[in-house]
């Protein structure tokens, strides 16, 4: 063998490595944050922090129960607004607008997918806290609508691209309407993947808490009054995480730990989804 | 009666169809051949009002079928296409239904609800695909676990439960290996006796034993038309003597 080949496999080897270095470095923080969030968390993970309301600050014990529900009801009503509307775009976009129509409209979520939360958050404070003179769950939940949809008109819309064209023409000529063909047999072949990138729209929305601090506002007490202030996991995180109080360092990583639990398990969920989709298809 | 007069078809300005005038008889099988690329495929979809769906597609002259044009403001292009049907050059049964649902697709997707007549009209389509021997145990399996000859049946029996007055099948046996391919034209015969078939070949011997009537088309004009075997023994023009003994094309 030659010095220069044996040079260039040197070479190559040694790329390889660095290659897989890179690649060991990008996946790193992750094992880093979960075993950091699970020796943290797991001491404050009991029912207790499910069941009980905050104390005030020196008192030791408590939960996050206010938090928790007032997540699920903030991202619940972001969801409930934005999935039905989001799908409704990416199914006017690609089964009726015509192509300069749905170009526009894909740049425009393009942008708007790009836009800084904290923006969502100032454009929904505008919209809805200054007109009604106080923070509410209702502005947090439409923050996160705002952030959700173009994350679900972009996801719909690349799944319905995935439906072969001929099944519509197919849908024509039998002389179907438009809208039929648009909701039994576009909806209806991409279903599996328009129902796991909503899933993944709420876990993205789940986590935010730049909107939430203008929006929802947080609330130390359990409100579930759409009208009124509330918390929110992340935000009370954020509020606990900086406090001087040890034990609400401990709730803050209960906090953390609970939130990824729950994205990690709407990622599952959609991952399974597919499989499921995918093994119902090859029988 | 299909038929069209001084037919054009444009795709962004460029000329596809130039001026094509052609009848399609009841109770005939028509064959359209020539060379790839000729337009055969665009003159068969003008007839349903499939161009109405391609943005930049623009068509000019008159199609009519039993005298009243097809493409007149009045006309709801859903409802001309339940009384001109298509079958397509690959089998596209939809996968997310059974092949019950696949063959009463367009009955049921545009309002009929009624169970007795909808499975009425899926045992009556499938027996006049000749597919219901084949399907008749497993209706409720998916469409894409029968063979591609068994596809193209079902998506024939598809259009056939609408029932129409004209199918226009668009190379439906290319895919097709030649016994599935001879059950379809068998398939054709039997329509015949009441509705009109207009079928897009590239293939010379389907066209000259499974048709009634040819036309040839070359570069988006209609050379020459007439009785098959007319056409296929004594053509009157030599560029289709030309293509059909192979010399072109």
């Amino acid at each position: 063998m030659s010095r220069s080949h044996q040079l260039r496999k040197l070479h190559g080897r040694t790329m390889e490595a660095l290659c897989l270095l890179a690649a060991l470095a990008a996946v790193a923080p992750l094992f880093a944050f979960l075993w950091h969030l699970v020796s943290m968390g797991a001491g404050a993970l009991n029912p207790a922090l499910f069941t009980q309301l905050p104390l005030p600050p020196g008192e030791v014990g408590g939960g996050l129960k206010n938090a928790i529900l007032g997540t699920l009801l903030v991202v619940g009503t972001a969801t409930v607004v934005g999935i039905p509307v989001g799908v409704g775009a990416a199914v006017y976009m690609t089964e009726f607008a015509r192509p300069r129509m749905a170009a526009t409209l894909r740049f425009a979520c393009d942008v708007l997918s790009g836009v800084p939360s904290i923006v969502m958050g100032l454009l929904a404070f505008q919209v809805m806290v200054r007109p009604m003179h106080h923070f509410s769950a209702l502005s947090g939940a439409l923050a996160l609508a705002f952030i959700m949809l173009p994350v679900v008109v972009i996801t719909t819309q690349e799944m319905l691209h995935l439906v072969p064209h001929s099944l519509r023409e197919a849908g024509h000529a039998l002389g179907i309407p438009a809208w039929r063909i648009a909701s039994s047999i576009s909806m209806r072949a991409a279903a599996p993947g328009i129902l796991t990138g909503a899933i993944l729209s709420v876990s993205r929305i789940a986590g935010e808490t730049a909107p939430m601090l203008f929006t929802a506002f947080g609330n130390p007490f359990l409100s579930l009054d759409p009208k009124a202030p509330i918390a929110t996991l992340p935000h009370t995180i954020f509020t606990y995480a900086i406090s001087p109080y040890d034990d609400w360092h401990r709730l803050a990583w209960g906090g953390a730990l609970i939130l990824v639990l729950g994205i990690l398990g709407a990622t599952l969920l959609s991952r399974f989804i597919l499989w499921w989709h995918q093994r119902g298809l090859n029988a | 009666m299909l038929a069209c007069q001084n037919l054009k078809i444009e795709f962004d300005r460029k000329s596809v169809i130039k001026d094509v005038s052609l009848e399609f008889p009841p109770q005939r099988i028509t064959a359209i051949i020539g060379p790839s690329g000729c337009g055969k495929s665009t003159l068969l979809r003008a007839f349903n009002r499939m161009h109405d769906l391609t943005p930049g597609a623009r068509v000019s002259g008159l199609v009519t079928l039993s005298g009243k044009d097809i493409y007149h403001k009045d006309e709801d292009p859903v409802l001309v296409r339940r009384r001109i049907g298509m079958v397509f050059q690959k089998a596209n049964p939809f996968p997310t239904l059974s092949i019950f649902n696949n063959t009463i697709a367009g009955l049921r997707l545009s309002g009929l609800r009624n169970r007795a007549l909808l499975k009425e009209a899926a045992e009556k389509a499938l027996v006049d695909a000749a597919l219901w021997d084949e399907v008749k145990d497993r209706l409720k399996s998916n469409p894409m676990s029968l063979s591609g000859g068994q596809q193209q049946r079902l998506c024939i029996a598809r259009a056939l439960a609408v029932d129409p007055e004209v199918l226009l099948m668009d190379e439906p046996c290319s895919a097709l290996d030649p016994i599935a391919t001879a059950k379809i034209e068998e398939l054709m015969f039997r329509l015949r006796e009441r509705l009109s078939v207009v079928i897009v070949t590239h293939n010379m011997q389907q066209a000259a034993r499974a048709s009634d009537r040819t036309a040839f088309l070359w570069m988006g004009e209609l050379i020459e038309e007439g009785e098959t075997e007319a056409i296929f023994t004594t053509p009157k023009k030599s560029m289709t003597e030309d293509y059909i003994t192979g010399r072109f094309g």
